[in-house]
């Protein structure tokens, strides 16, 4: 993957804004997944294009560096989170996978609700951004060589 | 004792840490554990030999599986032997492997085989036990294969494997008929209705295959082959699992079961039979071998020959001295590997005929290896008299006087193997040692000398082993209690009489050893045609029809895999629906349909034909991507917003990818002939029609009500959701879900591995 050539400037510029307010997006889609439009799998489908947008306006390299670990890796700790927020409830003796949930009041924000299908939809999250860009980053380097 | 099991599996996952942190002394500080465990179980012995100690735990209840725990006398003479061996294994381990880059690895796995082992015993439950059993098949399994880039240890690790999970296979279904018959899995309820099980039906085919199971494990002819070959392993995995304790596990099982399935005449025929003829064909080929190891191993399966034999006897006498000779085996057995290890480790011995003299330079290994010896040959003062004069008596007083020749047979070869461990390498002429053999340090003798010491000291007190250790074991194993009955001195009779003999017997006929192996040549023969080759020419007819199988069913060809799919799809619908005998009724109701969702139809149909009939890559690809937004715009023409906005989401991606790999496909060309277009169209356009038909068909018959309304309504309560979708992929049917996010994971890892492959092949 070349780099974009010079006169693109304005992919480069809008794509350096753009970026946070996409991850930002995505989280924000990822937290609200559970009462309104949104959720894990959308959420990290929305971060993987976010990434894949920086890596067009700059490389390949350049993605992997900003992201900082290895999309691999996201996989695994994705699938890894997932079966914990199943297993979870196993510790207060109830069924594998049951969704337990805490309440509480936090300043600024009122009540919050948080639980275990809100790690569960963080695992999904992990391992659909884990697998774009996985995907992406090792079909964009195969075209480096 | 739950605790103690977990904790063992922990301290197998400590393991790597602890001798990446302290590589020289790890396997002094992982012994603690399962010292602390042997001095627990010692502190319970007076306890456990009043009642069993129990405790249960709901496990599956919809299954009747309960993690309940079950300590009698029996399970915990074997939780001893466990704990106790286990800790001067490991203690030995972390100085024969020192500075192996594997020895985290070995030890843990050690530590998770006690764990195993000790759930094994201590299973009240027999689908627990089975849980247990397979796990510690599983964990020899990788000990075997420790050394894995040797070809030999991998294949014997294999064959170990599979013999253990045949025999595992036919325990499972001899497991369930018991339960099925008893009406429960809890080891106390199956005790309570002996009577039923020995007189139902089923009885005679649960009892074949249970005791199959053992066989397997426990290395009984003529499964007994992988045993040998198990030596494959580092020596200390040999002391600990397969002479001291999981070879044990099926003679275990069988004493186990013996109040419930015992004392019929199919148990004595069975068990007898299989354990004489495993003790002479053991002892006889151990005394044909020179290989350390494989002496050692042969004179296992005598061993175990023997105590499924004891047990297959079944009488009071024949259970004590079942008892006695497992643990007297366990001790000598145990040390005797250590030995053999010490002499690899600081000699480079692995043969008998290539050392001699030994004695002056590792004196007090020979001393160990002397007093083991000593009691695998049975002589006075030892435990292994008093529990080879228990045999004797026993099998005598036993009715089934073809045993007698058996055991006695069987004992003039055990002097004999006595003596090829105790005696050859250690005295006579000094010979060359391919490394100048040296005295090993505290942690390698501590092992042998320990439990060789035990043989003698047992031997003195036998009373007080017999009466806090061995006779609750075989109450437990009889069903009744026994009483302690074990001397050390029995006076003169018979049975002395023929130790002397079989003592005298047996020294000869290591004088003339040479001779008895070149006169036995003939028995070669008969193992290159035995059991093992029968196994290699099984596995090698399963690799041959797998070969074909899947020459048969995998053509390699995508377009074929899909054409055979869909079109099985197709045929298993339509077989459905003529089944069903339902005229198809299908009723369009069109009155309310609204012009923008025509064109959105028109929109998708005239894409898809596009996409089928287009002349270049870009337009199939942009005309599919035309078709996979309209689809978008339909979940949202109906309220569907996740899946709207996901359909958008994988189309943008999709389109991202195909940029990266389009400009490197080769040239668009049309390769299918005009009759293959005409065949692929035809499957796609059924395929099509089926599943309008189908899903006109679901809209229009309801057979159930749908689960839609439930969802919803569900949602707020007890999904604490507004999005109705999201609830029910991260809680309703999060199962699923978590299928899926593996299914996609793997498929990554399928997409990587692919991608991987083709940068390989490019040429540099």
């Amino acid at each position: 993957m070349k780099p974009v050539p010079e006169h693109s400037l304005i992919l480069r510029v809008t794509g350096l804004f753009i970026l946070p307010l996409l991850i930002l997006f995505s989280l924000f889609l990822l937290l609200r997944g559970h009462n309104e439009p949104g959720g894990g799998f959308i959420a990290g489908l929305v971060a993987a294009s976010a990434v894949a947008l920086h890596m067009f306006f700059t490389s390949v390299e350049a993605a992997r560096r900003m992201i900082a670990v290895d999309p691999r890796d996201l996989i695994g700790w994705g699938l890894l989170i997932a079966i914990a927020s199943g297993l979870a409830p196993i510790l207060s003796g109830r069924p594998f996978m049951e969704a337990r949930w805490i309440e509480m009041t936090v300043p600024a924000f009122g009540l919050v609700k948080a639980g275990t299908p809100l790690l569960f939809d963080l695992g999904v999250y992990l391992v659909v951004t884990g697998t774009v860009l996985a995907i992406l980053f090792s079909l964009a380097e195969d075209d480096v060589q | 004792m739950v605790l103690w099991i977990s904790g063992s599996f922990l301290a197998a996952a400590a393991a790597p840490w602890a001798v990446k942190r302290f590589p020289r002394h790890a396997g002094m500080i992982l012994a603690l554990w399962p010292g602390l465990l042997f001095v627990w179980f010692l502190s319970v012995l007076p306890r456990v030999g009043q009642s069993p100690v129990v405790t249960t735990h709901e496990w599956i209840p919809a299954l009747g599986i309960r993690f309940s725990l079950y300590l009698d006398g029996l399970a915990l003479l074997m939780s001893l032997l466990i704990s106790g061996i286990g800790s001067l294994v490991i203690l030995y381990a972390g100085r024969y492997l020192e500075r192996h880059p594997d020895l985290g690895k070995l030890l843990a796995l050690l530590l998770a085989f006690m764990a195993s082992m000790l759930g094994l015993v201590l299973s009240g439950n027999l689908l627990l036990m089975f849980v247990f059993w397979e796990l510690t098949s599983i964990v020899s399994y990788l000990l075997i294969g420790f050394h894995h880039e040797d070809e030999g240890a991998r294949r014997s690790a294999l064959q170990g494997l599979f013999v253990t999970f045949a025999g595992g296979l036919a325990l499972m279904t001899g497991l369930i008929l018991i339960g099925s018959v008893a009406g429960s899995y809890e080891w106390r309820t199956i005790l309570d209705s002996a009577d039923a099980i020995q007189a139902s039906p089923h009885y005679p085919l649960a009892l074949v295959l249970l005791v199959v199971g053992a066989m397997t494990k426990s290395a009984q002819f003529p499964f007994h082959f992988w045993l040998p070959n198990a030596m494959a392993a580092p020596t200390p995995v040999s002391a600990y699992l397969h002479s001291a304790t999981m070879v044990k596990a099926g003679v275990f099982l069988l004493a186990r079961t013996h109040p419930v399935l015992g004392g019929t005449a199919l148990w004595t025929a069975l068990l007898g039979t299989a354990g004489a003829v495993t003790l002479l064909l053991g002892i006889w080929l151990a005394m044909r071998s020179t290989g350390i190891k494989r002496v050692l191993a042969y004179s296992t399966i005598m061993a175990l020959g023997t105590l499924t034999m004891l047990i297959g006897v079944g009488s009071d006498k024949a259970i004590i001295a079942a008892m006695a000779f497992l643990f007297a085996h366990s001790l000598y057995k145990g040390a005797l590997f250590m030995i053999a290890g010490i002499l690899d480790h600081q000699a480079g011995v692995k043969d008998l005929t290539r050392a001699g003299g030994l004695a002056r330079r590792m004196p007090v290994s020979a001393a160990a290896a002397g007093l083991a010896a000593l009691s695998l040959a049975g002589v006075l003062p030892l435990f292994g008299f008093v529990a080879k004069e228990k045999l004797f008596l026993s099998i005598f007083a036993s009715g089934m006087a073809w045993l007698t020749p058996v055991v006695a047979i069987g004992a003039v070869l055990t002097v004999g193997v006595g003596a090829l461990v105790g005696i050859q390498p250690w005295y006579g002429k000094p010979v060359a040692t391919p490394r100048p053999a040296r005295e090993p340090g505290p942690s390698l003798l501590a092992g042998p000398l320990i439990l060789a010491t035990g043989g003698i000291l047992f031997g003195l007190f036998t009373p007080v082993v017999d009466q806090y250790l061995l006779t609750p074991a075989a109450s437990a194993v009889t069903g009744h209690p026994v009483t302690p009955m074990l001397k050390l001195w029995h006076g003169l009779n018979l049975a002395l009489a023929t130790s002397i003999a079989s003592l005298a017997l047996g020294l000869l006929l290591y004088r003339w050893r040479t001779h008895f192996r070149h006169m036995t040549r003939f028995s070669d023969a008969l193992a290159a045609r035995g059991p093992e080759w029968l196994y290699d020419r099984m596995m090698a007819l399963l690799v041959r029809v797998a070969g074909w199988q899947t020459r048969m069913l995998q053509s390699g060809y995508l377009r074929h895999y899909l054409l055979t799919t869909l079109l099985f799809v197709v045929a298993c619908v339509w077989i459905l629906l003529a089944r069903s005998g339902q005229a198809l009724h299908i009723a369009f109701d069109l009155t309310d349909i609204a012009i923008h969702e025509v064109m959105v139809m028109l929109v998708m149909s005239a894409s898809a034909i596009l996409a089928a009939t287009s002349g270049s890559r870009l337009g199939a690809v942009a005309a599919l991507g035309a078709v996979g937004f309209t689809v978008a715009l339909v979940f949202v023409l109906f309220s569907a917003a996740d899946p709207g906005i996901t359909q958008v989401l994988v189309e943008t991606l999709a389109v991202i990818m195909l940029v990266l790999v389009l400009f490197r496909l080769p040239r668009f060309l049309k390769l299918s002939s005009t009759r293959v277009r005409v065949q692929d169209a035809t499957v796609a356009i059924t395929l099509g029609a089926t599943f309008t038909v189908l899903l006109l068909l679901a809209q229009d018959q309801r057979l159930y009500e749908s689960i839609s309304a439930w969802h919803i309504a569900e949602s707020v309560p007890s999904g604490y959701g507004r999005n109705v979708v999201n609830v029910i992929l991260v809680d309703f049917r999060a199962l699923d879900t978590l299928g899926e996010i593996f299914v996609l994971a793997l498929a990554a890892v399928g997409v990587l591995a692919m991608l991987g492959l083709k940068a390989e092949d490019k040429p540099q």
